[in-house]
């Protein structure tokens, strides 16, 4: 199939929708309201559900009631948005209902702006609403992994009955570049737990209470090894130009794609750069960061926050490797060339914090 | 041996926790013998809130979600929208419905949604011991309360029933009391009712069911079942606030 | 790598000037962005979008610093001009924007774009005409992808317009500036 150009929140949408997402719930919020847009226009030709909830609590209530009856669904907002829907992520993982949250991210705090930021990572892979919980976290870094992530975000719910996260932000979902969609089929997945109506069987029961603390403490450790199992078998990232490197830059979604061109810009002058992109944010990548921190390297994390991912970038490389950090805030998007005076005066000035 | 009476097929094998003379167990059976005599157990979808009836998942015996505090209406909304052949229900109480989840029932009933909402009125906080519910009546205590609810402090008791008959989206909107069989019977006829608007695709239809807390309301069940009677009735009069003609024949097939 | 901004009030088509440009780029083959101001400040004030169109991957779809600009109003040229690399392309509407650009350091194009889309008979079409003179001036893409993205970037509803706005491409590429 040949490329089209789109915006990174309708190609999202497109992507959702061939995944066989049936239902769609959400509230306007900017700047992802491409993706209820497009749904509205095209869901229920397709055969499938949308509505406009009265608010981002609902919505999310709606996509528990739906994923609970074993349907594809998705729910989409923004960070204030996000913030809203929390009680029911927690209710939703409690549950172990599949379903595809998408936060593009604005920033913050409070009503914040409307322009691209990274400041709901915490939010995101540390939980954000009450309770242990985990969150399969993906991080899209391109309008073309809007759509390939959010695709395989329905298999990856159904495959381990969780909720996953696409976390972009307002940059990358009013983008637009060449998107082309594989004519991949969506996994089709029995749901025997879902409620459908006790025909012939017992009742199902999706139910989150537990007020006998020997059964929810079995429970929570149930889902504990749940994560554990998901943190070996899904983590992800790519990088780039790393092998003889003698500084890291890492960064993931939009901050990814200006630190690759400074790195690049780097190596023109003659730095040994490179570039670690996670793309799942939980579970977070440690492993490259294990290898390629030998105390010899530096790390420099650039994040449009005021510092969340490079909290795990310094778990991750462990005391063997000073690791910076550098920022922009409230909207701002880092320019290459911002990030390349950074990697020089990390390179030049020797010693991190 | 003739069996007159029996456990309905929609209620399971389980006791109830509910404390002595609370009139859950009562509704419950209601909502059960409607499911039964309307033979849609099979395809009956329930919402337990959160409050007393949290448990309800354990004692209907057909598929069931727990929902948020509040959150019922919107949970049975997105089971509907993508099964709209099976029946769905929510069973609330009145903090759940009248005051947390406010907006959840109101927008449903607008959009008429074709669900079914059992709304358990007692005109207090029960689970969590005895608070001022949105509908506890001027001059009641409450633990919250203590000195009566006044409306210089608390304003004035909700009226869930008169409120969402004003909304075109709403199909069938009638408030029943417990505080005796002949009150009960009456009550088991509207919640049957109720089911039978969704099933002819009416739209949203409500039960509003006067309920006791004799625990939290420090009385014995009967001086409860009198309480109700003399002071929750004259404020929440009860009658059929709305019908969208689900005729009386419609109820029975 | 070609950056271009493109700026002026919303409702004058820039968005479509930037999403015509990216859709012929992607037609050629190459590696495109298109990047919008969005918000508030798009409906009533100025609006403007970044362009990349490059052989390599496209980092940041942010254009800074550009090599050419589109410019459809007063306000944008003195937001943009100083923005210009050296020896960029400066594409202005001389219609609407009321003064000569200072900077001496570019190759500068004055389109009275909403006088020659009146004289074709809309001045809805002023875009595609200082399109067309910036597409004589730089060449980036050639103007066949340009009307081949037209039906891809225009509504179905607008497909009627294609040969109206082809004609006003065409007149913006054959001023002589």
């Amino acid at each position: 199939m040949a490329k089209v150009l789109m915006k990174g929140n309708e190609a999202l949408a497109e992507a959702a929708i061939r995944a066989g997402c049936r239902a769609f719930y959400g509230y306007p919020i900017t700047p992802q309201n491409e993706v209820p847009n497009y749904m509205a226009r095209h869901l229920p030709e397709r055969g499938g559900v949308y509505l406009q909830a009265e608010s981002e609590v609902a919505a999310i209530n709606m996509v528990y009631g739906a994923a609970g009856a074993g349907v594809r669904v998705m729910t989409s907002s923004s960070s204030p948005g996000l913030s809203l829907k929390m009680e029911g992520i927690s209710y939703i993982a409690a549950a172990e209902l599949p379903c595809v949250i998408v936060n593009v991210m604005r920033c913050g705090p409070g009503l914040g702006g409307i322009h691209p930021s990274q400041g709901d990572y915490f939010q995101a892979v540390k939980g954000g609403g009450h309770g242990d919980y985990r969150l399969l976290v993906l991080a899209p870094g391109s309008v073309q992994e809007m759509a390939d992530l959010t695709f395989e975000a329905f298999d990856l719910a159904d495959k381990w009955r969780n909720p996953v996260m696409i976390l972009a932000d307002g940059l990358l979902g009013q983008m637009m570049e060449p998107v082309e969609f594989g004519d991949k089929e969506p996994q089709v997945v029995e749901k025997p737990w879902a409620t459908t109506g006790a025909r012939g069987r017992k009742p199902n029961i999706i139910n989150t209470l537990d007020i006998v603390p020997e059964s929810l403490e079995k429970r929570n450790y149930a889902l504990a090894e749940k994560y554990g199992r998901m943190g070996e078998a899904e983590t992800r990232w790519q990088e780039y130009k790393t092998a003889d490197a003698d500084l890291i830059v890492t960064a993931y979604g939009t901050s990814a794609r200006v630190a690759r061109s400074a790195v690049d810009m780097a190596r023109k002058e003659g730095l040994r750069v490179g570039l670690i992109r996670p793309i799942s944010l939980w579970p977070f990548p440690q492993a490259p960061f294990a290898l390629l921190a030998d105390g010899l390297r530096q790390f420099l994390v650039v994040e449009m926050s005021m510092g969340q991912m490079v909290e795990d970038v310094r778990l991750a490389v462990n005391g063997r490797g000073s690791v910076h950090f550098y920022n922009r805030l409230g909207g701002m998007v880092p320019t290459p060339r911002d990030v390349l005076a950074e990697i020089r005066k990390v390179l030049g000035g020797g010693g991190g914090q | 041996m003739k069996r007159i009476c029996q456990r309905p097929e929609s209620l399971t094998d389980v006791q109830m926790h509910y404390c002595p003379g609370c009139t859950h167990g009562i509704i419950h059976r209601l909502v059960a013998e409607a499911l039964d005599e309307l033979g849609i157990r099979e395809d009956a979808i329930g919402i337990a809130s959160v409050g007393c009836s949290v448990f309800a998942y354990n004692y209907f015996n057909c598929d069931m979600q727990q929902a948020a505090h509040g959150r019922a209406p919107a949970v049975a909304t997105g089971i509907k929208r993508v099964l709209p052949d099976r029946v769905v229900f929510t069973y609330q109480g009145d903090g759940d419905l009248a005051s947390i989840g406010v907006a959840e029932i109101v927008h449903a009933a607008a959009r008429g949604e074709s669900i079914t909402v059992i709304f358990v009125n007692n005109a207090i906080y029960g689970m969590t011991s005895g608070q001022m519910a949105p509908t506890t009546l001027l001059g009641q205590k409450t633990t919250t309360t203590p000195r009566g609810r006044t409306v210089q402090d608390n304003g004035y008791p909700i009226r869930m029933s008169e409120l969402l008959a004003t909304l075109d989206g709403t199909a069938y909107i009638e408030r029943v009391s417990t505080h005796d069989p002949r009150h009960v019977l009456q009550a088991g006829r509207a919640i049957k009712k109720a089911f039978a608007a969704q099933l002819h695709g009416k739209g949203f239809a409500l039960v509003e069911v006067l309920s006791t807390c004799s625990v939290n309301w420090g009385m014995s069940p009967q001086e409860a079942l009198d309480w109700l009677r003399d002071n929750m009735v004259p404020y929440y009069p009860l009658g059929v606030y709305k019908d969208a003609s689900v005729k009386e024949g419609e109820a029975h097939d | 790598m070609t950056e271009i901004i493109i700026a002026g009030f919303g409702g004058q088509g820039v968005l479509v000037m930037g999403q015509l440009l990216a859709y012929a780029g992607m037609l050629e083959g190459r590696e495109v962005s298109w990047y919008p101001s969005y918000g508030p400040e798009q409906r009533g004030g100025t609006c403007n979008c970044s362009v990349v169109i490059s052989h390599e991957e496209i980092g940041s779809p942010i254009v800074s610093e550009p090599d050419a600009a589109i410019i459809m109003n007063r306000p944008s040229l003195d937001r943009f001009e100083p923005t210009l690399k050296t020896g960029g392309i400066l594409v202005y509407n001389s219609t609407l924007v009321d003064r000569k650009p200072e900077r001496t350091d570019l190759q500068v194009i004055a389109i009275p774009a909403n006088a020659l889309a009146d004289e074709l008979g809309s001045s809805r079409v002023a875009n595609m005409v200082a399109l067309g003179a910036f597409l004589r001036a730089s060449e980036v893409v050639s103007p066949e992808s340009i009307a081949k993205s037209l039906e891809n970037v225009l509504s179905t509803r607008h497909h009627h317009l294609i040969p109206l706005n082809m004609q006003a491409l065409e007149r913006g590429r054959a001023y002589q500036y």
